[in-house]
């Protein structure tokens, strides 16, 4: 019986659920020191006079350090050539979290009173708070090499002014995509300790081996005794693949020190320090005729990169352009982008990374020419779809070929869940009485590209390469061991390759076990980012798997005396088809697979082990359709949503729990941006929203039951078609719900409402229809 | 940044008189009861008391007692026991209301009663509920106890009439056997504090309470009177809001907390059994 597709409970949870986890925090080995950082309480300031003394003085610190003291050293990696982010910074501060001076003491209470105890002199400069601010004629400069505040500048990709033009109709729509804090529950930690043999570096990060690399360039170490381990990791969400600072800094001052330093971010700090995500402004131009056909569509994205552009950062706006489309056939699409520097913490990948923004734009487009022209907003999807037999399509942009997808199919399966007839009329019916609640329906047919594998696509943010290491060994007693590159930090990888590993080998599930997240362990890897570790690392543990496979049926066929062709595995045990009686346990073929008096002609020793660096030829395309119903209480102008249903089509479920529980996820993440996270500056620049009383990261409460249904078109590019799950949520929620708020205030005229969505916002609308 | 608080001494009170004693002989001391209001100012150090005494033993000061005209609710009781205690159900139906909805479950079975009055914080939930009921602070000191009224209690913000060297030993709630209550809570987030509140108390002496109105806790003094006077709902409700001058943040404006205010007094008085 296969295992894919079955429920299997994770392995993973004994041990996490038990406290028994080993977290970063958790390590303490001896002589460990402990780092703390002073971080500017500025915007942008000059940074006068920084005194140390008091600090020094105190009993139990070991090192005081500003940026005098990492001047030989790179800037953090990952920077950008004029715009580079020291690890300590120098004359100027540039956003408040900027590290200003680092303190390494005996424990780490020490380490905070000396953090306080140091006084710096700031002398403020005038600062940029927005893109607005930015982009002023006059606005103060960031960057000595950054004249205006544009890092980059794409200008349209197409002249569209003859479509537009000619078209029966055109609308606008400006939108912005709040800024949003990870907020992952386990902030920034690294552990390092350089002695003698090397340099071991213990991190909440989600690409060890990417990390290792880096570490060893940027110091100028060699590869073989530098090690990164990635244990157990609470939540990255895209944030920790980020080089933080920090892990350098703990490095270099282990390095002087002779001796283990940890940091743990405060939850304070990782609220400033851990790079946000999404910040973009959209202006957007569409034109359609009265059918609401999309004829031509124009996407100008501003992306806000905080004070140090970086340099995946500055890819968000070139995948949100790439995915602006969606899921519909639109002629002529011409996009532009802007990456713009401001006084704020820096801007990178957060789930989804600049696809969430693409599916806002255009499923709020869709629902905007639905308003425009009295075309209900499910037909406005179904006319412009991709048809269930457009694939490959090749968009407007060269980075994305939509591979499969069954757009209309899962609409139609979500109108098998969300009765909208009876909704619309209960709708109606509460418009009518002005005592009840106003509901909204809104709808969002999604697509995000995901599946980072194809060679090219993550070199260019700097990877090594593209492809996922798997390594399958099979031990003496027939039990197997995976060795996989793509570290998680929370996804069950442990569990669903394991289940792989398992229908290929026919070795027992439970006998499998899966590693990951120790460089001196796994030969190679990439990691866990852009919903590619099924997809990628997965397709490699099958290629793996399939090899040790067939090399253990020539063994069994040589014991058995039969030929290869007709060896079969049921229950751990090799027969030859038909004679079940003829027959050899796994645990015989493994053990016999190390002795060459055993063997076959010709096979070596330990042959039932492979080493896989799988490629895929594509990204994948997950996609889906969500609705969203919100009620929306007339007087207080509190929105509750009241059901949320859900279809994605993932490919291949590998474990229908895990997928659930990544969709659950995403959703909570994005009905979060939609309704409750915003990362909020004041004008000069402070943050607003700097703790979690005030960044309101919603709690289960807040969120409704989930109905689920699925649609499943195989991904092409790999042979389980699975196609990644991880971001989906947090792509498809946000304009579902948005469409749902906004559909519940139409008949007052709103034709648009921010994100988040808040209750003073929408009191503010129903207070001024009155 | 957060979470590592600054060098303090700490120090065990078994008593009262013992509690009483620390107090006067340290400088710059805090009492610890449940920690939950103390703990996180101290984390940010926004407060860095030199000495933390903590009464959270001091079984005197635990639990709830029946005295006859009564319910005296010792400082210490914790919000859970008041939430579940059948006495305070009965009598005071409000308060073991109010204590249920105060944060998380894990807030409510560490916090205390007394520490919550005693913070003083004009977003706290259960100050309202001592305010719209009448209730009474028992205050200790080395001279003895004295009575504190809960419209009295509250001085400033963060700031209450308990002297540097006193302790809020128990509050006493008047019976409202069969009355009616409503509390109204409104936030964007569960479990947060409340961006305003409002607690009503029916009965012969009713009483209308605000939560997050200003920089104390506060009764709506003229919707309080117009109930006692007998005016409807809507007359009621209107009036929440005067007299207030309601803070400014994130979640709200002075004008929509004016208008929460009186959106939910007409809620709460609904469901205290007012038309």
């Amino acid at each position: 019986m296969s295992l894919i597709g079955a429920k299997v409970l994770r392995k993973e949870d004994p041990n996490l659920i038990t406290g028994q986890g080993q977290y970063v925090d958790d390590l303490q080995p001896a002589g460990c020191a402990f780092m703390a950082m002073v971080r500017s309480t500025e915007p942008h300031a000059r940074i006068v006079a920084i005194d140390t003394s008091a600090a020094k003085a105190i009993d139990g610190v070991l090192a005081v350090w500003t940026h005098a003291d990492i001047a030989a050293l790179p800037a953090r990696p990952s920077s950008l050539p004029g715009m580079d982010m020291p690890l300590i910074t120098g004359d100027v501060a540039r956003f408040v979290g900027d590290i200003v001076a680092v303190v390494v003491a005996a424990d780490r209470y020490t380490a905070a009173d000396a953090a306080e105890a140091i006084i710096v002199d700031y002398e403020s400069l005038p600062a940029v708070a927005s893109l607005s601010q930015a982009l002023a004629p006059d606005a103060p400069m960031i960057h000595p090499v950054l004249q205006g505040n544009t890092v980059f500048f794409q200008d349209y990709t197409e002249d569209l002014s003859a479509e537009f033009a000619a078209a029966p109709r055109t609308a606008s729509l400006s939108l912005v995509n709040n800024r949003c804090a990870p907020a992952p529950i386990e902030p920034n930690v690294v552990l390092a300790d350089w002695g003698p043999a090397g340099l071991t570096v213990w991190a909440a990060f989600q690409a060890p081996h990417h990390l290792r690399n880096t570490i060893a360039a940027f110091f100028g170490i060699s590869q073989d005794t530098t090690r990164v381990i990635a244990p157990d990791v609470g939540g990255g969400f895209g944030a920790k693949i980020n080089f933080a600072s920090e892990i350098f800094l703990a490095a270099a001052l282990s390095r002087a020190l002779g001796r283990p330093v940890k940091y743990t971010q405060t939850r304070s700090e990782c609220m400033v320090a851990m790079f946000h995500g999404r910040a973009q402004e959209h202006k957007v131009d569409v034109a359609f005729d009265d059918s609401g056909k999309i004829l031509a569509l124009k996407v100008q994205v501003t992306q806000d990169q905080g004070a140090y552009p970086d340099a995946t950062g500055m890819g968000l706006p070139v995948l949100t352009t790439a995915m602006s489309a969606g899921c519909y056939k639109i002629p002529k699409v011409a996009v532009s982008w802007r990456n713009v520097v401001t006084n704020t913490t820096p801007v990178a990948a957060y789930r989804g990374a600049g696809r969430p923004e693409a599916s806002y734009m255009i499923e709020r487009v869709i629902d905007l020419i639905a308003d425009e022209t009295g075309v209900d907003p499910i037909e406005v999807r179904k006319t412009n779809f991709i048809p269930a037999d457009g694939f490959p399509y090749q968009t407007h942009s060269p980075l994305a070929v939509y591979d499969s997808g069954n757009f209309a199919g899962a609409l139609d399966e979500l109108l098998r869940h969300a009765d909208y007839p009876a909704l619309k009329a209960e709708q109606a019916a509460r418009l009518a009485d002005p005592r009840a609640k106003l509901l909204g329906i809104g709808f969002a047919s999604w697509l995000e590209i995901a599946g980072f594998g194809p060679p090219g696509s993550l070199e260019a943010f700097g990877h090594l390469a593209s492809w996922e290491s798997a390594q399958v060994r099979v031990q003496p007693d027939g039990s197997a061991i995976i060795y996989t590159g793509a570290s998680p930090h929370g996804q069950g990888t442990v569990t669903t390759f394991a289940q792989i590993a398992a229908d290929q080998l026919g070795i027992d599930f439970d006998r499998i076990s899966v590693r990951h997240g120790d460089t001196a362990v796994i030969p190679q890897g990439i990691g866990t980012m852009g919903s590619r570790a099924v997809a990628v690392g997965g397709e490699g543990v099958k290629t793996a798997s399939t090899r040790v496979f067939e090399r253990a049926k020539k063994i069994a066929a040589h014991l058995l005396e039969a030929t290869e062709d007709d060896i079969v595995v049921e229950n751990e045990e090799f027969h030859v088809r038909g004679t079940p009686s003829k027959s050899v346990p796994w645990s015989q073929v493994a053990w016999k697979s190390f002795q060459p008096l055993e063997l076959p002609a010709g096979m070596e020793p330990g042959s039932l082990d492979a080493t896989v660096f799988q490629q895929v030829p594509n990204f994948s395309f997950p996609s889906g359709a969500y609705c969203c119903v919100v009620e929306i209480d007339r007087e207080t102008g509190d929105v509750d949503i009241r059901n949320m249903y859900l279809v994605d089509d993932c490919g291949t479920v590998i474990n229908p729990m895990l997928v659930e529980g990544q969709v659950h996820g995403g959703v909570a993440q994005g009905i979060a941006q939609a309704l409750y996270e915003h990362m909020q500056y004041d004008e000069s620049g402070v943050p607003r929203t700097a703790t979690l009383m005030d960044y309101l990261v919603p709690a289960a409460p807040d969120l409704p039951g989930y109905v689920s249904g699925r649609t499943v078109t195989l991904n092409p590019s790999n042979t389980l078609g699975a196609k990644g799950v991880g971001e989906s949520g947090s792509v498809g929620a946000p304009p579902a719900v948005i469409n749902a708020v906004v559909d519940a205030l139409s008949h007052l005229g709103v034709k648009h409402i921010d994100m988040p969505a808040t209750p003073q916002k929408i009191w503010s609308i129903l207070r001024g229809s009155k | 940044m957060g979470m590592i608080p600054a060098r303090f001494d700490y120090r065990q009170a078994g008593s009262v008189a013992e509690a009483l004693q620390l107090l006067a002989s340290c400088d710059d001391a805090k009492l610890l009861a449940g920690g939950h209001s103390l703990v996180p100012l101290m984390k940010m150090r926004l407060v860095s008391p030199s000495t933390l005494i903590d009464i959270s033993g001091i079984a005197e000061l635990q639990g709830v007692t029946d005295t006859g005209s009564v319910l005296r609710v010792g400082a210490l009781t914790r919000h859970r026991v008041v939430e579940r205690s059948q006495v305070v159900a009965q009598h005071v139906p409000l308060l073991a209301h109010v204590a249920g909805l105060v944060g998380d479950p894990q807030v409510r079975n560490r916090g205390t009663i007394g520490g919550s009055l005693v913070h003083g914080d004009p977003a706290a939930d259960l100050p309202s509920v001592a305010l719209a009921t009448g209730a009474t602070m028992v205050v200790t000191g080395a001279a003895g106890e004295r009575r504190i009224a809960a419209a009295d209690f509250f001085v400033d913000f963060l700031e209450t009439a308990v002297g540097p060297d006193e302790i809020l030993t128990a509050i006493e709630f008047p019976k409202r056997t069969g009355a009616g209550f409503g509390y109204e809570k409104f936030v964007r987030r569960s479990m947060d504090y409340a961006i305003v509140g409002v607690a009503v108390q029916a009965g012969d002496q009713p009483g209308i309470a605000l939560v997050n109105m200003g920089s104390v806790p506060r009764r709506a003094d003229a919707a309080s009177q117009a109930l006692a006077g007998g005016a409807g709902v809507d007359a009621v409700a209107a009036l929440a809001a005067e007299g207030t001058n309601p803070p400014e943040d994130l979640n709200a404006n002075a004008d929509y907390r004016r208008h929460l205010a009186s959106v939910l007094t007409k809620r709460a008085l609904l469901a205290a059994g007012y038309r």
